[in-house]
């Protein structure tokens, strides 16, 4: 319900001066159909009949614990899916968001340790270090005009480099030392890793954050001048430039809000699991962007909600999740993994046709 | 001109931010409080210095990037090659045959020897014949077990993995345990999947096979949760490498389950959680060992002659286990990276 209440303003306000007359818009049609022509809306659709199958398929996710289990996986990817989803409205990619999460732990993780020092000094210098990428990643695709697939592929890879180097040279090892025992830890802990008993069931604190920043990201998208600059630079960067939006601000600041993301994730992975291996987020950032686009945002830039990544990290989390609730074979974990995500994205797809349709 | 000073400004902020960044993080590395210089005081055995001809030994093994496991082996190799005087030249790539060209890269450099792991052995055997065909004696360690004889490689280090898999079954079954999970975090990996094949044969409760992303430690986490939630007969829990291990501990606690943790490999957060008893035991390969007799035995084929195993039998490193009444005697080389 939640998401109706952000379509329908989208519906009624064009948000950026210009960037696409497109999907559907036109006053003359029924709300219904409008609805319906919204991408989040087709990716609810979408994970309502994943969510759906697997009640029928897997008994043990009619139950709370599993629910919430599901929404913990759904979280870890959404929280990033979210930053990630808004530059590709900004008509950006980043492919060093998944390193970059490993990064910042790392980064607080070590520099607490090696100190001696309140791990609240490493959980601030890792944002500083996270904010630092974003805003160099963001600077060097502004500066350069590349595309910035080259300019985080780049970055991707130095930082996958750094990681293990750095562990290696600074901890001696490619993981870093546990750090549960040091001032400030159980603090920290409290406000990136904490779990609630709801009814007797418990539920982990990232999946409240989820929703708390999707719901302030669709404000933004929507609402403010801010979010208006993103439709704008994404659609059209010269057209935009022409009116008045600051391009070069709006590009790196979204850079920055990815990093601002994976220091957040980072944060809680440290918090939760004490070390960190530094060879770990290899691979995560194409789940990220897989699933700003199952909830709807471009490739192109230019189009795209807050609230359809929720759908989309949803998505990932219920398929993931509920194959081995239903005690599937594992060998097919994958291939189930991709079946389902198509078969969502080929839903979300026709909804969309059949509703802009005249 | 109001708005470009007001981004300019905005600009460099993040900019000095990364430069205090640098600067505390320089000062951090310059520091000598915490457990860096612990780490160097205590790091690897020492056994004095060979006098013998400098010579060069290349290490190529299949490590994936950030792997403890390897890094152990590494440490292991690098000892033997300081006490026996031996530049050691260490390479490594998951991909098969980018392994094959750092084999051939350090025929090129021209070598005294070559140790090489055989995860994907037919890749290998081209370039290994190169390796004899230019005189230079090969050894294999950790993966290859039934593949180094037919390759013809001097000698062998390493654990079967369908006997280390073997042992754990069996003490599965000492431990009484009816049903468990054996958790794979890469799936598709040859070794992992002998491990677990080996707790199937042996073990006489039931064993399920549950495949993670092993590059996302929360997803791994709610995978283990799931599972565990789905099936509540499950009474342990089996994860093939150390970390995964500690994460298995906190899915149990996740499902409310009372299974119990059993793993393959070490590391120093392992062996404290041995000895509180929140992992059972550990299945342990030593690979610190398959590093340094690899280079070691080099230097004693080159300098005498020898061949460990007599050049018909392979040398095992594993399987070792590490439970309660052990841990306390490894858990000091655990906390130096070396076990």
């Amino acid at each position: 319900m939640s998401m109706t209440q952000h379509a329908e303003p989208a519906v009624t306000s064009p948000p950026a001066p210009g960037p696409k007359e497109t999907d559907g818009r036109t006053a003359e049609r029924p709300l219904a159909l409008r609805l319906l022509a919204r991408p989040e809306v087709g990716v609810f659709l979408g994970a309502a009949a994943v969510y759906v199958f697997f009640l029928i398929a897997a008994p043990p996710v009619r139950e709370g614990a599993a629910m919430a289990n599901i929404l913990y996986s759904s979280s870890t990817i959404g929280i990033m899916a979210l930053p990630v989803a808004l530059l590709m409205i900004g008509g950006e990619f980043d492919l060093s968001a998944g390193v970059a999460v490993i990064t910042s732990a790392l980064t607080a993780s070590m520099l607490s340790y090696q100190l001696t020092m309140n791990v609240w000094v490493g959980v601030v210098v890792a944002l500083l270090v996270s904010l630092g990428i974003g805003f160099l990643n963001g600077w060097m695709v502004v500066k350069t005009g590349l595309p910035s697939f080259l300019i985080t592929l780049g970055s991707f890879l130095i930082l996958q480099g750094v990681n293990l180097a750095v562990t290696k040279l600074v901890t001696g090892n490619v993981a870093t030392d546990d750090i549960s025992n040091m001032d400030g830890f159980g603090q920290a802990k409290k406000i990136f890793a904490a779990s609630f008993d709801i009814g007797g069931v418990d539920v982990k604190i990232t999946i409240f954050y989820w929703l708390v920043f999707a719901a302030i990201a669709s404000w933004v998208l929507l609402r403010t001048k801010y979010g208006n600059w993103i439709f704008a630079v994404g659609g059209n960067k010269d057209s935009a430039r022409a009116v008045g939006v600051p391009v070069a601000f709006t590009k790196i600041s979204l850079f920055m809000l990815v990093g601002l993301g994976a220091w957040f994730v980072g944060m809680h992975q440290l918090f939760t699991f004490n070390t960190v291996q530094s060879g770990e987020g290899v691979g995560q950032e194409l789940i990220y962007i897989s699933a700003a686009v199952i909830g709807g945002c471009l490739l192109t830039g230019g189009a795209g909600s807050a609230i359809g990544p929720v759908f989309g990290a949803f998505m990932f989390g219920m398929v993931q999740q509920g194959i081995v609730y239903a005690g599937w074979n594992p060998d097919w974990f994958k291939a189930f993994l991709g079946v389902m995500l198509l078969g969502a994205v080929l839903i979300n797809l026709w909804v969309q046709r059949t509703a802009t349709r005249r | 001109m109001d708005r470009s000073t007001y981004s300019r400004s905005r600009r460099m902020a993040p900019f000095v931010a990364v430069a205090a960044a640098a600067a505390l993080t320089l000062a951090g590395c310059s520091s000598s409080s915490g457990g860096k210089k612990a780490t160097e005081d205590s790091s690897g055995a020492s056994a004095g210095k060979a006098s013998t001809p400098r010579m060069t030994v290349a290490l190529v093994t299949h490590q994936a990037p950030g792997d403890t496991f390897w890094d152990i082996v590494r440490k292991g190799a690098q000892a033997a090659a300081d006490k026996d005087n031996i530049k050691l030249v260490y390479s490594a790539d998951p991909n098969a045959g980018n392994q094959s060209n750092l084999v051939q890269n350090a025929i090129d450099q021209k070598v005294d020897g070559i140790a090489v792991t055989l995860a994907k052995p037919d890749a290998l055997k081209d370039v290994i014949g190169k390796a004899k065909s230019a005189n230079i004696p090969v050894v294999g360690l950790n993966s290859g077990l039934s593949d180094w004889k037919k390759l013809g490689l001097l000698e062998f280090f390493g654990q079967d993995e369908t006997v280390a898999g073997e042992a754990l079954g069996k003490r599965l079954n000492a431990e009484g345990a009816k049903k468990a999970v054996c958790v794979i975090q890469e799936q598709g990996n040859i070794g992992l999947t002998q491990r677990c094949a080996g707790v199937k044969k042996t073990f006489t409760g039931t064993t399920e096979v549950l495949n993670v992303n092993g590059t996302d430690m929360p997803s791994v986490k709610s995978t283990i949760t799931a599972k565990l939630t789905q099936d509540k007969s499950i009474d342990y829990v089996v994860t093939l490498g150390a970390p995964f291990a500690m994460t298995a501990v906190q899915s149990l606690a996740d499902a409310g389950s009372k299974a119990k943790v059993a793993t393959f490999d070490l590391n120093s957060t392992l062996t404290g959680a041995i000895k509180k008893g929140t992992v059972q035991f550990a299945v342990d390969q030593q690979p610190y060992l398959q590093g340094y007799l690899a280079v070691d035995s080099l230097w004693l084929y080159k300098n005498n002659g020898n061949y460990s195993g007599g050049g018909e039998q392979p040398v095992l490193t594993g399987p070792a286990f590490v439970d309660k009444t052990n841990v306390d005697a490894v858990a000091k080389y655990a906390a130096n990276g070396t076990r």
